[in-house]
C-alpha cells in the first residue's frame, strides 16, 4: 500500500495495447484444478450473470446469489436506451479511439485512461458476443446491425433493441447462466439477500445471506469472491432505480475494508417523468434517445398558464439548443439537467409546482409520421401515457432531472479487485470508468465488459497465484459473521418504534436531493450531514419492522437496507463536501464560471478519493491520483 | 378518492387462506395500485397488523415481478398493462377491488399475492438459449438478419416472464411463454442448430412442470402485458411436429 491505497496495478507503457500485453502476461489455471475451485458470484444482473456464466464455461464451480426469484428481473431489464461500442461501419468515423476519447472526456477527466481505453477496445467484442447469444438488436433493411446516437455523442454508435435494449442483453445472459445451471456448473440461489461480507486473514472468502423466505441466515464460502449487485440510487427515495437496488453488499464490504471511491458521483437523468403524490415510489426514466427526436423547451414567459399547443413558437425557448448550439438537444445529462432545474427554481417550470420542462416530438411525428416514431420509441410512448395520462403524440411529454445511476461505488484496481484480496467487484457496484459523469449507452457496456471479458481473465490469475485451503461454513470468522448479521436483524426487529420503514427513506431521499442533487454547496452539505444523522438516530428509536426473523418479511428487508443508505448517504455528503471542485455531475455552487459552468480543479482534485471505514471515527479519504498521457485534460464544452 | 381492497390473505402455502377487506380513505388518481398497496401497508404497519405481501421491483412493466387478479383479471382491467402501470384513475371513486394471486399448480403459493414462478426459469434452463460460449463469438454482421426478421424475434423476445398467461389459462398451460421464447431464438440464424431439440426440450419440460397443455381459448394473449400473439402457439407445435 502506498498513501492507504493497494496498487491500482496500472499497466507501464502506452495505454493502446495495454490490456492484451496485461491478458497474455496473467498465469491460467488447468481446467482440471477450476473443478475444484469455487467462486461467489453476488448479484445475477448483467455484470453477474456474464461473469457466472463466463466462470462456469471455463470450469468453476460457481455459486450465484441472486436477490431476485429470477436472474431475468435484476434491475438491468430496465435498461432502455443502448449500448455504445467503437465498430468503424458507419461513414461518420467512429473508432475505439474517439469512443475512448468521448469516455474520458464525459466522465470530465476523473477516470483511469486506461480503464477507459481497455473499454472502448472491448466494445466491439460485446455486441458481436450478444448477437451470437440471439439478442435481436435493431438491424438495418439490409441485414446489418444498426445504431443510433446518444447523448454527448457526435457519432451514431449505439446499438439497440427498440427500447428494451437493457432487457435483450439481460436475457442474453441471464439464457447463458441457465444454460450453465442445467449443466450443473452454476448452482443458483434465488431470493437470497446478502448482508454480510466473510473475511478470512484479510482475504475475501465468503458471504451471509438471508433466505427471504424461510428468514434462515447461511454461509456460503469461496476461493473468491465477485460482488455485482448493481448501484446505490435509492438513497434518494425517489429514483429511475428498481425498488430493490439496494447498497447493502458493497456497503457491508466497505465496512469489513473495502474502500468507497466517489460515494458522491450520481448521475441524475434529465429525461424522466416528474414526481407527484407523496406516496409515489419511483420516477421513470424516458429515456435519452428521445433526444434525438424531440426538442426540449419552456415557456419564455414565467408564470406561463397556456397548453403548450396554445404557445406560438416565439413564445417558446429551446434552451438547449440555445445556449449549446453544436450539441442542442444532445448535450450531456449533467449539463440538461442542471439547466433545466435552474429555469424551473427560476419559475419558468411547467406542470404541478412547476417542476418540468417540455419534451416535444411534435416536429419529428411531422417530418415523419406517428408510425416511424412509434416503431422507434413505441414502448416509451406508451409507459408515459399509462403513468401520465396524457398522451404524447398529442401532447409534448413533462419531464424533469431524477438520480439515476451511480458512478461512485467500491474502489477496484485494473484488475476489477477492490481493496479487500478476492474480492472482486463489477458493473455499477464498481467505480471504474465513469468518472464524475457516465455517459448514455455507456453502463451497460462496462457492466458486459466487467463480466464477459475483464473479470474471467483476472480472477483467473488471482486463483493461480494464490494456493487457499477451503474455508469450513463453520470457522470463527464465518460464525462472527453470521452473529453480528443477526444482531442486526434482533435489534431491528426489537425497535419498539410505531413509524413504517418508508416514511424514514422518504425522509433521507428528501435530504439527499435537496443537499447533493443536481447541485450542491458547502453549508447543505454540512447540514445535511446533521440531518442524517439525526434522522439515523430517530431511525433506530422509532422504527417499527412488523413480524419475525423467520419467514417472509418485506419489511424487514427494507430496514436492512436503508439503515445501510443512512451510512452510505453520510459518506456521500462527506465526500461532496471533500471535493471542492466542479466536474461532471458533482456541481458546487462555489466552483462555477461566469457563465454557470462547472470549473475543475485539476491541479487539486485530478485523483479518485477512495474512502476508508474506520469502527470508531470519522472515515478516512485517501486519493489515487490520475495519470493523463493520451489525452489531455481540457474543459468540457458542449456548446 | 375512496377504495375497498379485497385482498386473499394467506400467511403460507400450508395454512388456509380467506379474504380480508380494507379500506383506503383519500388515495390520489395519479398513484398506482401498487402505490396504494404500499399506503395501505404504512396503514397496517402502524396499527400492528401484518403487511399485505405482493411482488414488485421495477414498477415500470418491464421487470415482470409483479402481478395479481384485479377483479379476476390478470393484471386487471388494461389491455397491454402490467398491474404495476396500473393508475387509480382507471377505477371509479368507491370502487370495490379484488385482488388474488395467480392460481396454478406449478405456480405454489408463497404468501398473499405472492407465489413461486421458478417454474419458467426450468423452463429456459431446458433449453431457451443458444449454446454458444463467450469469448469467441463472430463478427455480428457476419450474419446478416432482415429488418423484418430481426423485428419479429424481437417482438417475441420481449416476453417479461410475469406468468399472467398461465393465471388466466383454464388449463394453467405455459405455452404462450414457451412459444413466445421459442419463436424468439427459432427466427434467428443464431438459434436455427438447436432448433428441434429446444423445441422439444421445453415442451417436455412444461409438462413435467404440472403445466397443463393450450386449449386454444386465447386468454393468455388477451392479458399479456407485452401483447404477444397466440399465433406462436400454433408455430410452436409446427415446430415439434417438424
Ligand atoms: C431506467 C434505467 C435505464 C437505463 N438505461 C441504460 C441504457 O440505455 N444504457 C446503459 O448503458 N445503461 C442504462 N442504465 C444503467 C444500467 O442499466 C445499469 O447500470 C446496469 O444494468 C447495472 O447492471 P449490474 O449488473 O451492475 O446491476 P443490476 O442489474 O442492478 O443487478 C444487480 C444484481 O444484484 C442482485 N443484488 C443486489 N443486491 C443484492 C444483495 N444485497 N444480495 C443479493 N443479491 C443482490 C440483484 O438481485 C441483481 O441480480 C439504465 C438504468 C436505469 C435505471
Ligand atoms: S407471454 Fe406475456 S403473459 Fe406470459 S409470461 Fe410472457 S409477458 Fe407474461
Ligand atoms: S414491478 Fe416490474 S413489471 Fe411490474
Amino acid at each position: 500500500m502506498t498513501n492507504g491505497l493497494p496498487d491500482p496495478r496500472i499497466p507501464a507503457g502506452p495505454i493502446a495495447d495495454a490490456w492484451r500485453r496485461t491478458r497474455e502476461g496473467l498465469p491460467l489455471i488447468s481446467p482440471l484444478r477450476k473443478g475444484q475451485m469455487d467462486v461467489l458470484v453476488v448479484g445475477t444482473g448483467l455484470a453477474g450473470a456474464s461473469a457466472a456464466a463466463t466462470l462456469a464455461q471455463q470450469g468453476y464451480r460457481v455459486t450465484a446469489l441472486s436477490f431476485h426469484d429470477s436472474p431475468r428481473r435484476a434491475h438491468s431489464v430496465a435498461a432502455q436506451g443502448g449500448i455504445n461500442a467503437a465498430r468503424s461501419v458507419a461513414v461518420d468515423g467512429d473508432s475505439v479511439s474517439r469512443l475512448f476519447a468521448d469516455t474520458l472526456k464525459g466522465g470530465d477527466f476523473r477516470a483511469r485512461e486506461v480503464g477507459c481505453q481497455r473499454l472502448a477496445e472491448i466494445s466491439s467484442g460485446i455486441i458481436d458476443q450478444c448477437v451470437a447469444q440471439g439478442v435481436p438488436f435493431a438491424r438495418e433493411y439490409g441485414g446489418s446491425l444498426a445504431t443510433r446516437s446518444f447523448g454527448g455523442a457526435l457519432v451514431s454508435r449505439t446499438f439497440y433493441a427498440r427500447g428494451q435494449t437493457g432487457q435483450q442483453l439481460l436475457y442474453g445472459a441471464y439464457q447463458a447462466l441457465m444454460r450453465q445451471v442445467e449443466l450443473g456448473r452454476v448452482h443458483l440461489l434465488t431470493r437470497r439477500d446478502v448482508l454480510e461480507v466473510i473475511t478470512v486473514d484479510g482475504v475475501a472468502r465468503g458471504v451471509v445471506a438471508r433466505h427471504l423466505l424461510s428468514g434462515e441466515l447461511e454461509v456460503h464460502t469461496a476461493r473468491s469472491v465477485l460482488l455485482c449487485s448493481g448501484g446505490y440510487s435509492n438513497v434518494y427515495f425517489l429514483s429511475t432505480n428498481a425498488l430493490k437496488s439496494n447498497t447493502s453488499a458493497i456497503w457491508r464490504a466497505h465496512r469489513k475494508g473495502a474502500l468507497f471511491a466517489n460515494p458522491c458521483f450520481t448521475q441524475i437523468h434529465p429525461t424522466c417523468i416528474p414526481s407527484g403524490d407523496v406516496f409515489q415510489s419511483k420516477l421513470t426514466l424516458m429515456s435519452e434517445s428521445l433526444r434525438n427526436d424531440g426538442r426540449v423547451w419552456l415557456p419564455k414567459n414565467p408564470g406561463e398558464t397556456r397548453q403548450p399547443d396554445a404557445i406560438p413558437e416565439a413564445e417558446r425557448d429551446y434552451f438547449l439548443e440555445r445556449l449549446y448550439p453544436t450539441y442542442g438537444n444532445m448535450t450531456p445529462r449533467d449539463v440538461a439537467s442542471r439547466r433545466a432545474r435552474e429555469l424551473c427554481n427560476a419559475g419558468r417550470g411547467v406542470g404541478p409546482g412547476g417542476r418540468s420542462v417540455y419534451l416535444d416530438l411534435t416536429d419529428a411525428i411531422k417530418a415523419e409520421g406517428k408510425g416511424a416514431i412509434a416503431a422507434r420509441y413505441g414502448n416509451l410512448m406508451t409507459m408515459y401515457e399509462r403513468i401520465s395520462g396524457d398522451d404524447p403524440y398529442k401532447k409534448p411529454m413533462r419531464i424533469y432531472p431524477a438520480p439515476h445511476y451511480t458512478m461512485g461505488g467500491l474502489w477496484v484496481d485494473y484488475h476489477l479487485m477492490s481493496s479487500i484480496p478476492g474480492l472482486f467487484v463489477l458493473g455499477e457496484a464498481n467505480y471504474s470508468e465513469h468518472g464524475a459523469n457516465r455517459l448514455g449507452a455507456s453502463a451497460l457496456m462496462q457492466g458486459l465488459a466487467d463480466g464477459y471479458f475483464i473479470a474471467p481473465s483476472t480472477v483467473t490469475a488471482w486463483l493461480a497465484g494464490t494456493p487457499a485451503q477451503d474455508v469450513p461454513t463453520d470457522h470463527p470468522a464465518c460464525r462472527e459473521a453470521l452473529e453480528s448479521t443477526r444482531r442486526r436483524i434482533s435489534q431491528l426487529l426489537n425497535s419498539d418504534g410505531s413509524t413504517p420503514v418508508d416514511s424514514f427513506h422518504r425522509q433521507l431521499g428528501s435530504v439527499m436531493i435537496d443537499r447533493c442533487g443536481i447541485s450542491r454547496h458547502a453549508d447543505d452539505l454540512r447540514e445535511g450531514l446533521e440531518q442524517v444523522k439525526a434522522l439515523e438516530q430517530r431511525f433506530e428509536a422509532e422504527v417499527r419492522v412488523p413480524g419475525e426473523a423467520s419467514g417472509p418479511n418485506a419489511e424487514l428487508e427494507k430496514a436492512l437496507r436503508v439503515k445501510d443508505f443512512f451510512g452510505l448517504a453520510q459518506l456521500m455528503l462527506r465526500d461532496a463536501l471533500a471535493r471542492e471542485e466542479s466536474c461532471g455531475a458533482h456541481f458546487r455552487e462555489e466552483h462555477q464560471s461566469d457563465e454557470g459552468e462547472a470549473r475543475r480543479d485539476d491541479v487539486n482534485f485530478a485523483h479518485i478519493a477512495a474512502w476508508e471505514h474506520r469502527a470508531d471515527g470519522e472515515p478516512i479519504r485517501h486519493s489515487e491520483p490520475l495519470q493523463f498521457t493520451a489525452l489531455q485534460p481540457s474543459t468540457r464544452s458542449y456548446k | 378518492m375512496k377504495l375497498t381492497l379485497r385482498i386473499w390473505r394467506q400467511s403460507s402455502a400450508d395454512q388456509p387462506g380467506d379474504y380480508q377487506s380494507h379500506r383506503l380513505e383519500n388515495v390520489s388518481p395519479d398513484l398506482s395500485l401498487l402505490e396504494a398497496l404500499d399506503q395501505l401497508n404504512e396503514q397496517l404497519i402502524s396499527s400492528g397488523e401484518r403487511p399485505v405481501s405482493f411482488e414488485h421491483d421495477c414498477r415500470e412493466g418491464i421487470c415482470g415481478s409483479c402481478g395479481f387478479l384485479v377483479n379476476g383479471q390478470a393484471h386487471g382491467p388494461r389491455a397491454a398493462t402490467s398491474v404495476c402501470q396500473l393508475y387509480l384513475r382507471e377505477f371509479s371513486d368507491g370502487e370495490v377491488l379484488t385482488l388474488d394471486p395467480w392460481r396454478a399448480k406449478a405456480f405454489p403459493p408463497i404468501q398473499d399475492l405472492m407465489v413461486d414462478r421458478s417454474a419458467f426459469d426450468r423452463l429456459i434452463a431446458a433449453g431457451g438459449y443458444c449454446s454458444t460460449g463467450t469469448g469467441q463469438a463472430p463478427d455480428g454482421n457476419a450474419m446478416p438478419v432482415g429488418r423484418e426478421q430481426a423485428t419479429s424475434a424481437f417482438s417475441t423476445a420481449t416476453c417479461i416472464g410475469c406468468g399472467a398467461c398461465v393465471a388466466s389459462c383454464r388449463n394453467a398451460s405455459a405455452s404462450l411463454f414457451v412459444a413466445a421464447k421459442l419463436a424468439h431464438l427459432g427466427q434467428l440464424p443464431q438459434g436455427q442448430p438447436e432448433r428441434a431439440r429446444r423445441a422439444d426440450a421445453m415442451q417436455r419440460q412444461m409438462e413435467a412442470e404440472g403445466f397443463g397443455s393450450c386449449s386454444s381459448n386465447l386468454e393468455c394473449e388477451a392479458v399479456c402485458p407485452q401483447e404477444i400473439s397466440a399465433d406462436w402457439i400454433s408455430w410452436m407445435h409446427r415446430e415439434r411436429r417438424s
